[in-house]
């Protein structure tokens, strides 16, 4: 008897225990919610590399992210949205730290983030496992979306953005290079990020497809600003295309000093979206006209009016965008807030309960989402998996003499998908 | 070499024998693997060692700085990198706006000297009071105390200069009577680099006759020979302290100017981490606290920097060669450390303060 009076005590003690569980029943999603309170704001964290050189990367989503909040009047669901920042540091443990700091912090219904794809990849298991969902505005390496690990491959589930594949940049440049450069040998430069590293393998493997032939692979690292060394072996191979899919400045160092390398005269230099920036030809001075970059292709009426209001609010201080990201970070911060709007519930004492499944299978399910980059349509096969831009925002820019010495920017597209005849062909 | 042939047979010194032979071999393998494939020709070795030297004389500038202060205070003044960056961030508004009015273009002499002397300035202002507020309080304290004082105020000065000037990137306008070329034979050597090279070498006559020849020169010689000394003989060390700071700084931003000379691009508040850490580097190498060995020990890393990769990496067929170009720096330190501690033409005034 006193044994069964034990037991019954000791699972009403379980039991008691277990009310608050109960009582907290609204929440039905596999992975928790987030619930806000009735006079709580609605948090969205964004990760971002905020200090060192790539910087201004972060400060131009950064200011994608707060403008798209100012497009709302700075509310959602009746309450006051704010950004609580991390600085990722552009690397896999400064990633790590920033995921582990925001994982921590249970309000914060989704993040904006990384800024560099090497950052993700020490965030991506962390912010997974906490059941939490990010959306990139400028992870652009093929490995995040591929959940083929043996392919190289570093997919978690929860895992978005709205920045380009590489498999689609690189692939393009390619086209570009064979079909209207005709060029015949290509030498590529990367400096050792994953970003750049992908872009250039991706870039000399199509153009090998093509018919054409890669006379050098060769790497140079951040910080460097003496490219003789490498410009004189580039030279060596005689390539009728350099393909340098670099950040400025190392690709500033590279377009200025190849204009004097011997050898390299006649060479066409072409570049990518991490020299798409708004000094790149003006620090590069003359060297810089006809050079080819490829880039995010993002226009219209919505956008000139997204660049107003831009110059207006003057986010960080700054009068332009910095650099070319801050549409895609706008894109994504209205993705997740129209992903919060259409998934939280209001309980009876205003609290609003946010299922994070619910969240992540609402971004999944984005389907021709009408953005400043572009049609977005979230895709959910590997090596696409979370890509939600479809790689049609992209072009083919030629800096000429007004972005040289007038400072005109973007510079004027040359050429684009659908121009391509691969495209035509089938 | 086979010290143990005579003397007790010592691992660490077979070690350092092995390590020494296998260096010669693959430095001589390497470079006759690149010599005998011919990709490159002789115009091009020659080009790359002008280059080198161009890169070699503003890394021997910025050294300057390192030692100075070494040789007087024997504290590493981590900051100074900054102190380079302070002057040439500041610079390329003058420049911009020189180049606006087209003075640049037109006085091109004039404006270059007034940009170094306003770089020298900023620098030197940027030096001086570091050592009077960060430094200074702590003279006399442990030496690792002001070496961890100097990195956090290279990271001060860094955010203060985004946060005067931003995170973008800005460029020094190019100066049209230093672009072209002078053809001797058939190698062609950019104007630019001749000029880096004369103004550098100018600069650092200049300070060897401040330091040997004049009054101050020789209230520094004496304060880093021995201060308590110096003291009794009436000499003001503060003050000599903050001249060799001021005089440090002004090389480095006179540095920051000739190099937006000779790589324009790149100007931000991180600029100056990696010279930074190069031009220290390449005091190390020489000699730290000498100054010939700095300006030594300057030219031979930028000449190494620019040759070593295509000559010796490229030819052992590593892979990314031109990647390696910090590594091969940096293995010079160690090798420096290794095998002649007291670096190319020895710390001078080791045998007094050791």
């Amino acid at each position: 008897m006193k044994r069964l009076l034990l037991v019954l005590s000791l699972l009403g003690l379980l039991g008691a225990l277990g009310m608050p569980a109960l009582a907290d029943g609204h929440c039905m999603d596999e992975l928790g919610c987030v619930e806000v309170g009735p006079d709580d704001p609605i948090v969205i964290g964004a990760m971002l590399s905020l200090s060192g050189a790539t910087s201004f990367y972060g400060e131009d989503s950064l200011g994608g992210v707060e403008l798209a909040i100012l497009g709302r009047d700075g509310m959602l669901l009746g309450r006051d949205v704010i950004v609580v920042e991390e600085d990722e540091l552009c690397s896999a443990e400064g990633g790590q730290a920033a995921a582990q700091r925001m994982a921590a912090d249970e309000t914060i219904v989704g993040i904006i983030g990384t800024t560099c794809s090497g950052a993700a990849q020490g965030a991506m298991p962390i912010i997974s496992e906490a059941g939490m969902l990010m959306i990139s505005s400028s992870n652009t390496s093929p490995r995040l979306t591929n959940d083929d690990s043996e392919a190289g491959g570093t997919y978690y589930p929860g895992y978005f953005r709205t920045a380009h594949n590489d498999l689609f940049q690189g692939a393009m440049g390619a086209q570009f290079a064979v079909e209207v450069l005709k060029a015949g040998a290509v030498a590529t430069i990367h400096d050792g990020d994953p970003y750049t590293e992908g872009l250039a393998v991706v870039m000399a493997n199509t153009f090998a497809g093509l018919t054409g032939e890669v006379v050098f692979q060769g790497a140079v690292s951040k910080g460097d600003t003496d490219m003789s060394a490498i410009l004189t072996e580039v030279a060596a191979s005689a390539p009728d295309v350099v393909y340098l899919p670099v950040f400025v400045p190392e690709s500033e160092f590279l377009v200025s000093q190849a204009a004097n390398t011997p050898g390299l005269e006649d060479a066409v230099m072409m570049t990518a979206d991490g020299s798409f920036a708004a000094g790149f030809a003006q620090n590069t001075g003359q060297a810089a006209a006809g050079v080819y970059m490829t880039g995010p292709h993002v226009s219209g009426e919505s956008y000139e009016a997204f660049l107003a209001l831009w110059a207006e609010e003057q986010p960080g201080g700054t009068e332009a965008p910095p650099s070319g990201f801050h549409a895609h970070a706008y894109d994504a911060t209205n993705l997740l807030m129209d992903a919060v709007e259409a998934v939280a519930e209001e309980m009876d004492d205003g609290t609003l309960v946010i299922g994070r499944q619910a969240l992540r299978d609402a971004m999944a399910a984005v389907e021709e989402y009408d953005g400043l980059t572009g049609s977005l349509t979230c895709q959910e096969e590997s090596p696409f998996r979370g890509d939600c831009a479809t790689g049609t925002a992209l072009a083919v820019f030629e800096i000429t003499e007004a972005q040289v010495n007038e400072g005109a920017w973007p510079p004027p597209i040359v050429w684009d998908l659908s121009m391509s005849m691969a495209m035509s062909e089938g | 070499m086979f010290k143990w042939k005579t003397d007790e047979f010592s691992w660490v010194d077979f070690t350092i024998d092995v390590l020494r032979v296998l260096i010669v071999l693959g430095i001589v393998i390497g470079a006759w693997n690149t010599l005998s494939s011919g990709r490159i020709s002789f115009a091009q070795w020659v080009n790359l060692f002008i280059a080198g030297l161009s890169q070699g004389s503003i890394y021997a500038l910025i050294a300057l700085g390192y030692t100075l202060v070494y040789g007087i205070l024997l504290m590493i003044n981590f900051a100074h990198g900054e102190v380079f960056m302070a002057g040439a961030f500041s610079t390329v508004f003058l420049a911009e706006a020189l180049n606006r009015t087209g003075f640049l273009n037109e006085q091109p002499v004039l404006a270059i000297l007034l940009m170094i002397a306003f770089a020298g300035l900023v620098s030197m202002s940027v030096a001086i009071l570091l050592e009077r507020i960060a430094y200074r309080p702590l003279r006399g304290s442990p030496r690792l105390v002001p070496l961890i004082t100097a990195i956090g105020a290279s990271f001060f000065l860094q955010y203060t200069f985004r946060g005067l000037y931003g995170s973008g990137f800005k460029a020094y306008p190019q100066v049209r009577a230093l672009q072209g070329v002078i053809q001797i034979g058939d190698v062609n050597i950019p104007i630019v680099q001749i000029f880096v090279f004369c103004s550098a070498l100018l600069l650092m006559l200049g300070l060897y006759w401040l330091v040997e020849r004049t009054r101050v020169g020789k209230a520094m010689r004496a304060v880093s020979e021995n201060k308590e000394v110096a003291r009794l003989m009436g000499i003001d060390i503060d003050w000599v302290i903050l001249f060799t700071f001021g005089v440090g700084g002004f090389l480095a931003g006179a540095a920051g100017v000739i190099n937006g000379m000779f790589r324009p691009q790149g100007v931000n508040f991180f600029m100056g981490f990696i010279p930074g850490i190069k031009a220290f580097t390449a005091a190390v190498l020489g000699g730290i606290g000498n100054i010939p060995g700095a300006m030594l020990g300057g030219l031979f890393l930028g000449v190494i920097e620019a040759i070593g990769p295509n000559l010796v990496l490229a030819g052992l067929g590593i892979p990314g060669a031109n990647q390696l170009k910090d590594v091969i720096a940096f293995t010079m330190l160690v090798l420096v450390l290794i095998f002649r501690p007291q670096g190319i033409l020895g710390e001078r005034l080791s045998e007094a303060k050791a």
